[in-house]
């Protein structure tokens, strides 16, 4: 079932023994370090209210850093856009940035304010 | 700025216009212009989430209360399973990689043997999800409500809730506002006697998870937990038919006699975006 009205265009779609044992090895360094942050994040999401009483705050957002680290590594690696040019790079993650940088800022002033709402009410 | 014109390209690769504008092939950047749509969907689901989330005036389930099962097992687990599960799709994803790794070698048996344990991986996500969707249905005993308000943690030893007030080990529990499943300050189990009476008394029995009502916070809780791992979990399933199209097409040679395994790093690519938005889907869900 060939079929030969598929036009492919593959650009990069090969590399040696040799780049695949470098490949390789990346790949398997940045699992570990996928495997460590979220074992991290387990464990101190359990017992955090033990080890660091009080400091909700600064545990919540070393979780968000933590994530971006792992979406980071996920993005760039994983799906190879730290391999792309930097055209098709921006192309993909600026326009997302700002859509969700905005909707992050607007929502947060939003609930804010029905939260303010809410509470001035009782 | 890398443009086109650093490297020599051969024709087959151009677009239609005779250039090849990103040194992308077409439907890799196809496939992440997709992603991006989709990832903003998510993203609008999580933000919706927090939104509810900042501006109630309710008390809020907390994921490592709510989240503390294993299958088979009593006993508290925080997060253990959802790290498992996460586990399990991280896992899947390194195979993935590793078979788009092959498929840039020509190494067709690799491409083979990675892909084939990608499937297996994202099968068992599934299934895991199927559990835990099982799990927060039914709950863990559930709460009455008696006439001056006050709310009582549902025991007994068959987590029976059709008729638990007639299983063994029934007891109440005086509950902890706020907390799941966790009694009050200072109080200790109630005595069966005293147990039968407020049961009797009771104006409201709420029991599990449905779109109206849960035993683990507001409504919308339970809603956000279904629509936001519903629709993850639905990805993942395509992913897997997905991946399992792709197996096949690689067993019958079909990318080996194309010339290159590109067909593979497509699928990687919406398989990759699968785990990273469980990434944030557990943060932002399971442990903020």
């Amino acid at each position: 079932m060939e079929r030969d009205d598929i036009i492919e265009y593959s650009l990069d779609a090969h590399h040696s023994e040799e780049d695949g044992r470098k490949i390789r090895r990346k790949i398997w360094m940045v699992t570990g370090l996928l495997a460590v942050v979220t074992a991290i994040e387990v464990v101190v999401g359990a017992y955090w209210k033990e080890w660091f009483p009080g400091a909700w705050t600064a545990v919540k957002w070393a979780f968000v850093f933590l994530t971006l680290v792992k979406a980071t590594y996920i993005v760039m690696t994983f799906m190879h856009l730290g391999d792309e040019r930097r055209n098709i790079r921006a192309i993909i993650l600026l326009p997302y940035a700002l859509f969700i940088l905005y909707l992050l800022w607007i929502a947060l002033m939003e609930s804010n304010f029905v939260h303010w709402s809410w509470a001035t009410m009782q | 700025m890398a443009g086109d014109a650093t490297k020599t390209l051969s024709n087959d690769v151009l677009w239609g216009g005779g250039r090849s504008p990103f040194s992308i092939s077409y439907g890799k950047m196809m496939m992440w212009f997709f992603l991006v749509s989709d990832a903003l969907t998510f993203s609008g689901l999580l933000v919706a989430y927090g939104f509810v989330r900042h501006s109630t005036m309710e008390a809020w389930p907390i994921g490592e209360e709510v989240f503390r099962a294993l299958p088979g097992l009593s006993g508290s687990y925080p997060l253990i399973y959802v790290a498992l599960m996460t586990a399990i799709l991280i896992f899947s994803s390194v195979t993935m990689v590793l078979a788009v790794e092959a498929g840039h070698r020509m190494d067709k048996k690799g491409v083979i043997k990675w892909m084939f344990l990608t499937v297996i991986g994202g099968a068992f996500f599934v299934g895991s999800q199927a559990w835990e969707w099982s799990h927060f249905i039914h709950g863990g005993g559930g709460y009455i409500t008696t006439a001056d308000g006050s709310k009582y943690w549902v025991h007994n030893d068959t987590h029976d809730t059709h008729d638990p007030a007639n299983a063994p080990g029934f007891h109440l529990t005086v509950a902890k506002p706020g907390h799941y499943l966790i009694p009050a300050e200072g109080s200790q189990p109630l005595d069966p006697a005293a147990s039968l009476k407020l049961w009797n008394e009771r104006v409201n029995y709420v029991d599990g998870a449905n779109m109206t009502r849960n035993e683990y916070g507001p409504p919308q809780y339970a809603n956000f937990f279904f629509f936001i791992t519903g629709f993850h979990g639905f990805h993942v399933f395509s992913g897997v038919v997905i991946n399992i199209i792709v197996l096949i097409m690689a067993i019958q040679g079909v990318f080996h006699r194309r010339g290159h395994y590109e067909m593979i790093e497509k699928a990687g690519l919406y398989w990759h975006f699968v785990d990273l938005v469980w990434v944030f889907v557990f943060t932002f869900f399971y442990l903020l």
